[in-house]
């Protein structure tokens, strides 16, 4: 096959507002015949070429939760649905990474929290939600309650040529996916070409990011050798309550920032607590912020902004990030 | 006291005396039993939330919880674990290096579970 630019034809964007992230996937369709044969290959290959569309990562927006860290509960979430439905091309698809209600020992109010979610992200003028359980939707009851709101805690889907996985890695109680899970994902991968982009949503990252604030998977290993031989994959996780960046080989890791507080930075903070509240700042702890890559084409550009919430367009270049969908396929 | 039973309480001290050369002499740490150490898991914490080991000395943790299924992990000890309710867990524990690591409760068990911790400190 040709080479071709790939930065040429395709341009993905992570739009890095503090509310979640924003990708998008745009093949600069045009006259160049290189950009053509690929998407035939691909197309040839996998039995379905990529088509441009936008998606959103939100995540741990612990519905429920008012405490110190955080006084205005829902206030951020609530913020992240205005601002993506005033966003200038709406997004298909909204991904939202676990821990969407904070937990209660009464089922009731936990039942209640849960309505309360599903009443601001109905809000969402999004055509596709598709949600994961965080450790406080599904650790206490193995995911009853989630179930009956959104259906299985694991499943996957299709979107315009790419692969999408929802995995669990909550509701065992402990941070694991466990034997059945990784035999249905073993089963679910094994009908794609390797080359088919692949993207997993789950709650907890599947690395040891750092195992004595409980950020890590047990068996996330067996989940990454699972992985291992597709050559495009790209993990969105939560949990963490903070920006997260991992390159493990052909594999990246995205963590996005919670709609309730932060927590601080591992690699410095003596110990796992909450980033103070800022009353005159309300949404600075989550997010805020300019990205770049470091790639050549990055251009950080200021798309719109919202009050407190400033959204910072973060370009990825040829060699970072979810572009990684993108990877010429290998014939 | 006749001959005879004389003879006979004399070799009886001498097969005493060899019984006892044939068995070695007890060492400290060889023989004895790991020490034990009792700790007790209650949303949301551990009781003793401290705890000083020895690098290299052999230990029986032994783990209860008084409330609900709870988390035992620390990735340097090698430790992983669940405590159910209702029963003694025992978890035999040799560290291999002094410092001082953080214990969790990973299983989840409740809104205040990531604070769930207690310390293990390994001296030299």
């Amino acid at each position: 096959m040709k080479q071709i630019n790939r930065r040429r034809f395709m341009k993905f964007t992570g739009l890095s507002l503090g509310i979640g992230t924003l990708y998008r996937v745009i093949p600069a369709l045009g006259a160049d015949s290189a950009l053509g044969g690929f998407l035939a290959d691909m197309r040839r290959s996998n039995g379905e070429s990529m088509s441009p569309f936008t998606f959103i990562q939100l995540s741990d927006s612990h519905v429920g939760f008012n405490g110190p860290p955080n006084p205005t509960g829902t206030a951020a979430f609530e913020r992240a649905v205005e601002v993506i439905n005033g966003l200038p091309q709406t997004p298909e698809l909204v991904l939202f990474t676990g821990d969407l209600t904070h937990d209660s020992e009464d089922k009731d109010v936990h039942a209640a929290r849960m309505a309360q979610f599903r009443k601001i992200a109905g809000g969402i003028k999004a055509p596709k939600l598709r949600f994961v359980p965080g450790e406080h939707d599904a650790g206490l009851d193995g995911g009853i309650l989630f179930r009956e709101n959104f259906g299985e805690t694991h499943y996957s889907f299709d979107h315009r040529g790419i692969h999408f996985v929802g995995l669990d890695n909550v509701s065992r109680a402990k941070p694991e996916v466990g034997p059945e899970q990784l035999g249905w994902l073993r089963n679910d991968l094994a009908r794609f070409p390797r080359t088919t982009p692949i993207v997993v949503f789950t709650h907890r990252p599947l690395f040891d990011l750092k195992p004595d604030w409980e950020w890590f998977t047990s068996d996330g290993d067996d989940v990454m050798n699972t992985l291992a031989p597709y050559e495009n994959v790209t993990v969105l996780y939560g949990h963490i309550h903070r920006d997260h960046e991992l390159d493990d080989g052909h594999i990246h890791h995205y963590a996005a920032r919670s709609l309730i507080f932060a927590f601080p930075d591992p690699a410095v903070a003596p110990e796992k607590k909450p980033l103070p509240f800022d009353k005159e700042h309300p949404f600075k702890n989550l997010g805020l912020r300019t990205v770049a890559d470091g790639g050549p084409k990055t251009k950080p550009q200021h798309a719109l902004a919202v009050n407190n919430v400033e959204l910072t367009l973060r370009e990825y270049g040829g060699v970072n990030g979810i572009q990684q969908l993108l990877r010429k396929p290998s014939f | 006291m006749d001959k005879n039973r004389i003879t006979l309480f004399l070799q009886f001290c001498v097969a005493l005396l060899a019984v006892a050369c044939l068995v070695p002499p007890r060492t400290a740490g060889a023989q004895d039993p790991p020490r034990v150490v009792e700790i007790s898991a209650k949303r949301f914490g551990f009781t003793p939330n401290q705890v000083t080991l020895k690098n290299g000395e052999t230990v029986t943790l032994r783990l209860t919880s008084e409330d609900v299924t709870h988390g035992f992990f620390a990735r340097p000890l090698k430790i992983d674990q669940e405590i159910e309710p209702g029963r003694t867990t025992e978890l035999t524990v040799t560290p291999q290096a002094a410092g001082v690591y953080t214990v969790i409760c990973h299983h989840f068990c409740g809104v205040n579970h990531g604070n769930m911790r207690m310390v293990i400190t390994v001296t030299e």
